[in-house]
């Protein structure tokens, strides 16, 4: 049989091979070395804790190789995607396990190093070199065609991507369409020379091969490698700290550019905008353009949609904060004189209030909630009656972590000297910063939603229900970060009727007055609450409800029906 | 020698030899300051306000005229919280005039 000799045709395939291989590794020690020391220490205790070690086979089996995620989303595209990336999987595999079955080399005498080189092209090969056994034969031949027809998918997402439900894909250059091109054509040279044996084209596989893999670490398609170091990072718990260095290398490589994030994010609404969503992000950091990747991050609102939506969980509202924080500034914060901040509340009271900035520009919610607190018969305090100190979130979101500190020690202080049990506030943006920074042991806080349907499910408040239908929006401070979608709808039940928005929970819009950017002009901004609140609007709700003081400022200069805080709605229903 | 009262130094501003660079970089980058109408709600609201004597409508002034030193001290009073943003009727982008101020 001297179908077993060598052939040069394989040699672009190896060489594309030993290319990849080697710049994956080099690129793996390379982000491992950069990681901090304590979050390298964390990365090795995390791979042999078995709660995280769990996670990282689910993940890697539901992520990498099923890609449960995409399917989540949008079928069409879970099907196109699972259809190449799995289906070549299996290929790789069966040809694999094929070897076992075939007869073992017999003309030739191939040993030692020659005959392990064999073994490393034979699987992609092996029609070229023997005959298969009939089982497997069904087998490849059934993955090849459902490759094929993922690749069909994704030429006519190519042509008009409407048809799979996505309406902006991400702009490539030119060798992002190089190798997609090779990508594209792999297979079906695959399948002529295997059912032609026309040597042409074992040559055309096996250069496509090659030129998809030298490519491979240059291009977005470095996310085939890259997720699986990204998904065991993720795990260990690790926060970006630089923006292209360690984890966030790790995350920019993970990035499939496939633009799912474009059209969730709010900014998207205005085509100029569309530039500046994740996917470019992450673009822009790769090819180290800097001065437009700080531009981008800056321009952000820190929804966190783009996260949410993201097939591949890439935390880039994080690489964005990183990026800031990554600026220089010339002149630093000095908020000394908040050291002889004195507090105008009085001791001994069980619940503590804090409004924070945002509230005390809508002082209907503050009335609101000393009603609720009294109707309830709460030992409550208000911490900032007379205006407080902000809580600094605002001041991180700027970059500016550590200048945010005076802020928060002062706050902490205040608070824990009021003795309260339990802290109260009506601002998410407060929110996140309480719950993340802040060290408060044994003081509950909660956000006012829950605050109150906690109150109702005690008895303490009784409230009636009307008949008007209400829209609740999610705060994207107290959805997404914290996943407070419950109760807010729970109290609103109680009150009224609940109609659905558009987009809801995890996907719902924000209302475009976010601090987290700098950049945004007014009319940016106001075309981003129009969208906002037409997505509120479909199901024509009487009223627009929100549980976050900015929110509600934001959308009632573009609202056509009237908004509410959940505070006011059962202040009124009491 | 104490007569029981003193004379102020002079608050008069020589706008032909005064240091506008701050200023006219601020105008480059954000031409939106040139339609302050100095209303003072920025000012009315301001969180460090409450505290101290930071007011945006009173730095922006003092950018114009020159006052560097004063403007830079008291811009280190401001906690970004965006109030300011948030009542301007203009809708001057005047969180973002601040950070580009310090950097």
């Amino acid at each position: 049989m001297n179908q077993y000799i060598f052939h040069p045709f394989v040699l672009p395939f190896v060489l594309g091979m030993a290319f990849v291989l080697t710049y994956c590794l080099v690129g793996l020690f390379r982000i491992i070395g950069q990681l901090p020391k304590d979050d390298r220490k964390k990365f090795w205790r995390s791979l042999v804790t078995p709660k995280t070690a769990w996670a990282n086979i689910r993940d890697l089996f539901g992520d990498c190789l099923f890609h449960v995620k995409i399917w989540k989303r949008n079928p069409i595209l879970g099907y196109m995607h699972s259809a190449i990336a799995f289906g070549w999987f299996m290929i790789i595999v069966i040809g694999h396990v094929m070897l076992f079955t075939l007869k073992p080399l017999q003309d030739v005498d191939v040993h030692g190093f020659a005959r392990t080189f064999t073994n490393f092209y034979y699987p992609i090969f092996y029609k070229h070199f023997a005959e298969e056994t009939p089982v497997f034969a069904f087998l490849m031949d059934f993955f090849l065609i459902v490759i094929i027809t993922g690749i069909f998918i994704a030429v006519v997402k190519k042509i008009y991507s409407g048809v799979v439900g996505v309406k902006r894909v991400t702009k490539f250059g030119f060798a992002d369409n190089m190798i997609r091109f090779a990508l594209w054509t792999i297979f079906p040279f695959r399948l002529i020379a295997e059912k032609t044996n026309i040597m042409a084209f074992w040559w055309l596989y096996s250069i496509d091969l090659m030129i998809f893999m030298c490519m491979l670490p240059f291009t977005r398609y470095m996310h085939i490698p890259t997720e699986a170091l990204f998904i065991l990072l993720r795990h260990a718990g690790l926060k970006p700290r630089e923006p292209r260095k360690g984890y966030a290398l790790a995350q920019i490589y993970s990035c499939p550019s496939c633009g799912l994030c474009i059209d969730a994010c709010p900014m998207s609404v205005n085509d100029k905008n569309s530039g500046n969503t994740s996917a470019y992000f992450m673009k822009k950091l790769r090819n180290a353009n800097d001065a437009e990747a700080k531009r981008i991050a800056e321009t952000c609102m820190q929804c966190g949609k783009c996260v949410a939506v993201c097939p591949v969980s890439i935390e880039s509202c994080d690489i964005k904060m990183s990026q800031r924080e990554a600026t220089p500034y010339i002149i630093n914060s000095d908020h000394s004189y908040l050291e002889n901040v004195e507090s105008s509340s009085s001791v001994n009271s069980t619940v503590l209030y804090f409004a924070g900035c945002m509230t005390q520009l809508t002082p209907k919610i503050m009335r609101s909630m000393k009603k609720i607190m009294e109707a309830a018969g709460e030992n409550y305090e208000f911490l900032d009656k007379d205006g407080g100190i902000c809580c600094g979130r605002p001041m991180m979101l700027s970059g500016k972590k550590s200048e945010a500190q005076a802020m928060i020690e002062k706050n902490t202080e205040l608070i824990k000297k009021s003795g309260a049990k339990k802290l109260v506030l009506s601002c998410p943006i407060c929110y996140k910063v309480f719950k993340e920074e802040y060290k408060l042991e044994g003081i509950e806080i909660q956000h006012h939603t829950q605050y109150i349907n906690e109150l109702i499910k005690n008895g303490k408040l009784k409230v009636s229900k009307g008949d008007v239908n209400y829209v609740y929006h999610d705060p994207c401070e107290l959805g997404r970060a914290f996943g407070v979608y419950d109760e807010p709808r729970e109290v609103l039940e109680n009150v009224g009727n609940l109609r659905k928005a558009k987009s809801e929970k995890e996907l719902s819009i924000c209302c475009g007055g976010s601090l987290g950017s700098f950049n945004l002009t007014q009319q940016e901004r106001d075309e981003i609450t129009a969208n906002s609140v037409d997505d509120l609007m479909y199901n024509h709700p009487d009223e627009i409800v929100t549980a976050c003081p900015l929110c509600l400022k934001t959308f009632s200069k573009k609202s056509p029906v009237q908004v509410k805080d959940i505070a006011e709605i059962v202040s009124e229903k009491i | 020698m104490d007569f029981g009262f003193c004379l102020s130094p002079s608050s008069h501003v020589k706008m032909d030899s005064i240091d506008l660079t701050t200023f006219n970089r601020l105008k480059e980058t954000n031409p939106d300051v040139n339609t302050c109408i100095a209303c003072g709600s920025c000012t009315a609201t301001c969180t460090a306000g409450n505290f101290t004597e930071m007011s945006f409508r009173r730095l922006l002034l003092m950018l114009q005229r020159g006052k560097e030193d004063e403007a830079k001290k008291m811009i280190q009073r401001c906690m970004l919280c965006g109030k300011c943003t948030l009542v301007c009727p203009r809708g001057i982008n005047i969180r973002k005039i601040l950070l580009d101020i310090t950097r």
